[in-house]
């Protein structure tokens, strides 16, 4: 059928939705929809990883794979430093400019590598906000409850407690450096609420929240003259004899050479694993989203925890074609906007959390009431022209540009017309265990952000993200450049790889995969 | 197959490009190539079997990575595009904009006494705009880059911050300026001294910071963290 024909049915039960209240799941309903319909509990998507720091743990097999793949450094590599810094920051998004610029500020000499620009990340397309408990009858103990709960019960409460008490002067921070925030009409800043929160908490800048934080501190990390090493890829860590982290060794991926950097410590901040495209689904993620950092991390000998948990985000578009897996903000349902299945009915509170709402959709479309494209993709409306139904003519071009202007680029004008979505692969809720000061269990070995695991629980909150970056890029960076000074530079090594080795020639690990992989194999070859 | 299921199922979506799946000839860098109709530029990148390592980023149309050249068949008009961004179709000539040597200024932000008027030490060349508008043409995100400019020479930095709120940065207003004008550059700065020097602080997060420091959620957070298991998993359901 034509598309518009489909869509007919969304706006002939639009107002008869519009006077109804879908209440949220209890704890039980969660539980029984999330076991039966999330991918986390594909039992066949999943095998433990044979040996390493988290021998026998169960992830994905794609992650599996690398987290056991061989280095592409042998044993005798040359390891005379190109480079030598205080603070080596690997990644380029939220974590890493936040990192660079507090370990800057404090004195320590920094170089920022990345394997794209400075900049290219996941951060730069957070459309949903930066939760931050600033309103009044809000606080960062709601915060902290709201994100536990949303966690399933499963968050590191040190970090989960930090990170929320140091929201508000994050907020102040970013201000100083010119980030606009929405403000209400008294010059405070404007709340948005956000799936699983129980209080407006989302500070915004308009739909373009992580771009309007990116831009700015992308600059900053120039304007402070922050020694860059673009388009070099992390390949491995080195390591003293001690077995700590002294350094890293780079692929820069223009010349395919080697570049070595010793640093007094290391901070990750390389993201997620969205391009490993788990479980056969599109993602939201960024070109180089590929778990590098996880791969090296994990060599090293730094544990991992909640690893075999994903965030599968609701709203992924499924049409048009070009569009799959690009990500329709989480703003446009806590605005309002509802999910309506191919009978045109609402199946779930749409601010429920991203697990639950992901686990109805999926549940919707097994069921048979999905609606079909040609290419054999399934997806349920969300109904983008309530928005303006509700709030006004001009709302969604009025707050969501960003979205507009990506379907007006292929004819699609979602404040007239309801939009396709099905879950993508958008965050990755675990990671490297790390401790409040962002380091892992090897010493001078930092990870902030995505690459972290243990703040998000089992379900990362909504706009909890943004914050995360900046709160313990800042505690890394902070940390790093404290200990810089009164430390000697270790010894450059890849000892750490011989034992990594012999246990995977003991489990018999030839699968031929060398890891990490750096960018996702689009290439047609042949 | 495809056909007939739609002919079983009423709630399957029309897509003539997806059955009637057809090749069309692009032209990438002067050299053609046959690749899926309809898929973006840079798919059609890695279709004709280009290693891309620039030229790609995040693929949602938001970090300007991207940013290409391209005609459309036996049009003159050269026309830009995010190309993570842009569908192709036959007869299209695509190329990728390469890195453009524009001159960023570097200050302290904090530190300025007057941005409005170090504007004009920090980028002297903009108001030497000659208003050919070629900014505004070459702008993928739909941005009147030329006002936005003059704008920002006359002052109105708070006009500048909301028209290029939607800047992915790609850099496509440098190289047609013939006055040497990087105006992406100059509304980043503007925009961030807009926020810093001209937007009052919200008096709300003060407040708020400074209940922490003394304290004042610590009774709450003493009790909060004391609970086991099951009672914090209780506490949180009473949380509205």
């Amino acid at each position: 059928m034509d598309v518009h024909a489909l869509q007919q049915i969304v706006h002939r039960s639009r107002d008869a939705r519009r006077k109804q209240t879908i209440p949220k799941f209890s704890q039980a309903g969660c539980d029984q929809l999330i076991h039966k319909y999330h991918p986390d509990y594909r039992e066949r998507a999943y095998r433990p990883i044979r040996f390493g720091p988290n021998s026998g743990d169960k992830t994905v097999v794609e992650l599996a794979s690398l987290l056991e793949g061989d280095s592409p450094i042998a044993d005798e590599f040359d390891l005379t430093a190109d480079y030598t810094t205080d603070v080596l920051v690997v990644g380029g998004g939220g974590a890493g400019c936040a990192a660079a610029l507090h370990a800057h500020a404090a004195g320590a000499k920094v170089m920022l590598a990345t394997k794209l620009r400075l900049g290219d990340s996941n951060s730069v397309m957070a459309q949903g906000g930066m939760q931050i408990s600033v309103a009044s009858g809000d606080s960062p103990v709601t915060h902290f409850l709201d994100t536990l709960k949303g966690g399933h019960m499963q968050n590191d409460h040190q970090l989960l407690k930090v990170m929320v008490e140091e929201g508000p002067s994050i907020a102040k921070w970013l201000l100083s450096l010119g980030v606009l925030f929405d403000r209400d009409g008294d010059g405070n800043l404007h709340v948005k609420k956000g799936g699983g929160s129980s209080k407006p908490r989302l500070l915004t800048c308009s739909d373009y929240t992580g771009l309007e934080i990116m831009r700015v501190l992308k600059d900053e990390v120039l304007n402070q003259k922050i020694q860059l090493l673009e388009f070099c890829a992390a390949v491995e860590l080195t390591s003293d004899e001690k077995g700590n982290c002294t350094g890293a060794i780079f692929k820069d991926l223009d010349n395919q050479r080697h570049v070595v950097v010793a640093a007094k410590s290391v901070i990750l901040a390389t993201g997620g694993i969205g391009r490993l495209h788990i479980q056969g689904f599109p993602t939201s993620n960024h070109y180089g989203a590929t778990g590098d950092g996880l791969c090296l991390a994990y060599r090293m000998g730094a544990k991992l925890m909640h690893i075999d948990t994903f965030q599968y985000h609701p709203s992924g578009a499924v049409y048009p074609e070009q569009l799959i897996g690009a990500l329709v903000t989480e703003g446009i349902r806590s605005e309002g906007g509802h999910l309506v299945n191919a009978k045109g009915e609402r199946f779930v509170n749409e601010l429920d959390t991203r697990d639950v709402v992901s686990s109805s959709i999926i549940r919707e479309c097994e069921e048979g009431r999905g609606i079909r494209t040609m290419s054999g993709r399934i997806g349920v409306w969300l109904d983008t022209p309530l928005l303006d139904a509700e709030h006004g003519d001009g709302t969604l071009e009025k707050h969501f540009p960003a979205m507009m202007l990506q379907f007006e680029r292929f004819g699609i004008d979602i404040s007239k017309d309801p939009v396709l979505i099905y879950p993508t692969l958008h965050y990755q809720n675990g990671g490297v265990k790390i401790d409040t000061n962002s380091e892992t269990n090897v010493p001078n070995l930092f990870v902030a952000g995505e690459a972290s695991g243990g703040l998000h629980g089992r379900n990362r909150l909504m706009g909890n993200s943004l914050l995360d970056l900046m709160v313990f890029g800042k505690r890394s960076g902070m940390t790093a450049a404290a200990r810089a000074a009164a430390m000697p530079q270790g010894k450059l090594t890849v000892g750490h790889l011989k034992g990594f080795r012999a246990e995977a020639k003991k489990h018999g690990s030839s699968n031929g995969i060398v890891s990490p992989m750096i960018l996702p194999a689009y290439t047609r070859k042949g | 197959m495809l056909e007939s299921m739609a002919q079983e199922d009423s709630n399957v979506i029309d897509q003539p490009e997806v059955i009637r799946h057809k090749m069309v000839t692009v032209e990438i860098a002067g050299k053609k190539y046959e690749v899926p109709e309809g898929i973006t530029v840079i798919k059609a990148l890695w279709y004709s079997g280009q290693e891309v390592v620039r030229g790609a980023g995040c693929l949602g149309g938001f970090c300007g990575a991207c940013a290409a050249y391209y005609r459309t068949k036996d049009d003159p008009k050269v026309r830009t595009c995010l190309a993570c961004q842009m569908a192709v179709q036959d007869g299209m000539s695509i190329t990728m904009m390469p890195p453009f040597p524009a001159r960023k200024a570097t200050y302290d932000m904090q530190a300025l006494k007057d941005p409005k008027q170090d504007l004009f030490n920090l980028y002297p060349e903009t108001p030497l705009c000659r208003n050919c508008n070629a900014c505004t043409e070459a702008c993928p995100q739909s941005i009147d880059v030329r006002e936005g400019v003059w704008k920002a020479v006359f002052g109105d930095f708070k006009s500048v911050s909301e028209m290029f709120m939607d800047c992915v940065m790609c850099g496509m207003c440098t190289p047609v300026c013939i006055a040497d004008i990087a105006p992406n550059l100059v509304a980043l700065y503007v925009s961030r001294a807009q926020g810093a020097h001209f937007t009052e602080k919200p008096p709300g997060l003060d407040v708020r910071i400074k209940e922490i420091e003394d304290g004042r959620f610590n009774d709450e957070w003493a009790k909060i963290l004391k609970m086991n298991e099951k009672e914090l998993t209780d506490h949180c359901v009473t949380v509205k």
